[in-house]
């Protein structure tokens, strides 16, 4: 073999590498699926779970009782109340079952009775009361008038689309470098390619390339996907997405190199992921605004990265925010990318 | 340290905590040759390998890979090496032909990929997965990757244990081709028949420390004896009773009963035999063999290789 010429091969080590990630990937249709479908059947799931509807008729009960009539058909006239004829016991069995929000209980005088812990009793009291006053004679002090506005940007779906891209670049990101890492040092791989000449900063940035790669088809599937089933706009700078998700992906390919960096086995790896991703998966406004937390843990909720990632999107995506309202977000992603990179490639255990 | 030689060590020691796996070795493996580390399991090789191969920092001694130390020249180093480690797994989901382009591309220069399979027999199986090779097949492919960078020097921890006898003797050709083209080798094993054809000199190595050294040959013939008896009788036999018959080198009490070394086997087993019958004792087992590197582990230590 010493006489074969010695030609040059022109592929780069970190392009192999890379293309060593991608292959990996490409050929294990779990990860394939968790990557690129699921987020599109959660999505899916979760819209029509909470498609928007017609709101619910307010359900009532009169009491049966002389002179209570007038009230029943005065309420049955109006097309958002439901009235049930119940006597007191039914009424009130009706009230306590939930069957009904409010029950009008005969006396002098008008009785409502309602559970005022209940937000829809509270308000059923409220439309019974008006529809009442209103038949009875009582006038408007004021003419008001009623715009009514149900468009898309401001429904749930459209609430939880950058919430579950945030979510899959990093459930993605963090298993698909931390748990690949360990599982590569528990096969001696790592072991046997530091025994060659390949760059250890290689070794490292080809996971974080490819999981921008990744990006560049996880993206506008979804996107694409919740635009077309559910018409959920993308108000701003369809670029100015890509590059907060790009930032997005490369932090959590550093956290996951991270996490990677020392466990001796895919069970630990297990644990970290789960133990980094959970919180953040409750906290950072997947699913429901951060907001509800306590102002307390706010700079700290806002200080995580699915956080940044996600209310970022959330601002371009719906509010059309431009890159200097979104700026902060792109800041806070960076840090956590670049300074996750550099401990990784410090306490790495390459042996 | 002589300035042929490829591989040198001297007062090597590695330490896991309160286990002194590597206990003071040295080893000077001269430009060319293939040497052999011949050991049971747990006698430190693959440990001694790793600190070779600048994988695994030493407890105390001195390392010189080509005239070069690893705290000095690790880099250019890696490129001259090539490592088969004991028990690589490459990914399953790659072919064979994609893990050898990567392991081309960390080098600066050396054979392509065609190359590579042509020398290790497997250009038939370029496309096929990692996964779904044969262990002779998964060996080659390691040995292949070894040799991406064209190395003058070539690690080879266990490249056959737990092969079968055909894989293992296809993997002793290509050894002996590498062998044949120059290049520097040192080989662990601790099976005889591939220290005896492979290596032009091999250390016998136990509880971190080197026990002989030598050609197997010379090794061998360090016995004083080519060939072997082995037997068990129903009472204990002395040491001292057989070593005075004619003809006998050595006597070594090993698991199974005694070992004799013999010069000539036609001569001396008659006398063994009458002896013991004169002294009552009846054989339940008795075995010849010529002498193998097995007799001078068991000489040396009174224990078998594959303990």
């Amino acid at each position: 073999m010493k006489s074969i010429t010695r030609t040059v091969d022109p592929q780069h080590p970190l392009w192999q590498l890379t293309l060593m990630r991608w292959r990996i990937f490409v050929r294990e249709p779990a990860a394939v699926f968790w990557t690129y479908v699921f987020p599109l059947v959660l999505a899916l799931a979760l819209g029509i779970a909470f498609r928007n509807r017609p709101p619910d008729p307010v359900e009532v009960a009169v009491q049966t009782a002389p002179g209570a009539e007038a009230w029943r058909d005065a309420l049955a006239k109006d097309p958002a109340i439901h009235v049930h004829w119940l006597d007191a016991r039914q009424a009130h069995d009706a009230l306590r079952s939930g069957k009904v929000f409010v029950v009008v209980a005969a006396g002098a005088p008008r009785t409502y009775e309602f559970d005022p812990t209940r937000p829809e009793s509270r308000m059923a009291r409220a439309i019974v009361d008006d529809a009442l006053q209103r038949a009875e004679g009582r006038a408007d002090a004021t003419p008001v008038k009623d715009r009514l506005v149900t468009e898309p940007g401001s429904r749930y779906i459209d609430f939880l689309v950058p919430g579950l891209l945030g979510f899959n670049l990093m459930s993605s990101g963090m298993w698909g470098v931390g748990f690949v890492v360990v599982e590569m040092r528990m096969r001696k791989l790592i072991k046997r390619m530091t025994a060659t000449p390949m760059s250890r900063a290689h070794f490292l940035l080809s996971f974080v390339l490819v999981r921008a790669i990744f990006l560049l088809g996880e993206l506008p599937l979804l996107l694409a996907f919740a635009y077309w089933v559910f018409n959920v706009p993308v108000r701003g700078s369809l670029l100015l997405i890509v590059a907060i998700s790009t930032l997005g992906s490369l932090a959590f390919a550093g956290m996951g190199l991270l996490i990677g960096s020392r466990a001796q086995n895919t069970h630990t790896a297990a644990g970290l992921v789960n133990a980094v991703t959970l919180p953040m998966l409750v906290c950072s406004g997947v699913f429901f605004s951060a907001a509800r937390f306590p102002e307390i843990f706010q700079p700290l909720i806002r200080a995580l990265p699915l956080t940044a990632l996600i209310e970022g999107v959330r601002a371009v995506m719906l509010d059309g925010a431009g890159l200097a309202a979104v700026a902060a977000y792109m800041a806070i992603l960076l840090v956590w990318g670049a300074v996750s990179f550099i401990i990784a490639l410090r306490l790495f255990r390459w042996q | 340290m002589d300035k042929t030689s490829a591989i040198c060590c001297r007062g090597l020691v590695k330490d896991y905590g309160a286990l002194r796996a590597v206990n003071g070795l040295d080893l000077e493996v001269r430009a060319g040759e293939c040497f052999g580390l011949l050991g049971p399991n747990g006698a430190g090789k693959t440990t001694t390998v790793e600190i070779l191969e600048g994988l695994l920092p030493a407890t105390g001694g001195t390392v010189e890979i080509l005239g070069h130390t690893w705290s000095s020249g690790a880099d250019s180093l890696r490129q001259r090496l090539g490592v088969s480690l004991q028990e690589t797994n490459l990914p399953d989901k790659l072919t064979v032909e994609e893990i050898l382009r990567l392991f081309r591309s960390f080098y600066a220069s050396g054979p392509d990929a065609q190359d590579l399979l042509d020398a290790v027999s497997l250009t038939d199986k370029r496309r096929t997965w990692y996964s779904k090779l044969s262990g002779g097949q998964k060996q080659r492919l390691a040995v292949a990757c070894a040799l991406a960078g064209d190395p003058e020097v070539l690690f080879l921890d266990e490249p056959t244990t737990g092969l079968d006898p055909q894989s293992r003797r296809q993997l002793w050709g290509l050894i002996e081709r590498l062998k044949a083209e120059g290049r520097t080798i040192l080989i662990t094993t601790h099976n005889m028949d591939e220290a005896q054809r492979l290596c032009d000199r091999v250390a016998i190595i136990d509880k971190g420390k080197v026990l002989a050294l030598g050609a197997p040959r010379e090794l061998i013939q360090s016995l004083g004896g080519t060939e072997v008896v082995e037997f068990t009788c129903d009472e204990l036999v002395e040491e001292g009773s057989v070593s005075a018959l004619p003809g006998v080198h050595a006597v070594k009490r090993g698991p199974d009963g005694l070992f004799l070394t013999v010069e000539q086997l036609h001569k001396t087993l008659p006398l063994l035999l009458s002896h013991l019958q004169q002294t009552g004792r009846t054989l339940t087992r008795l075995a010849t063999h010529h002498a193998t590197l097995e007799d001078v582990f068991v000489n040396l230590t009174g224990r078998q290789l594959r303990d």
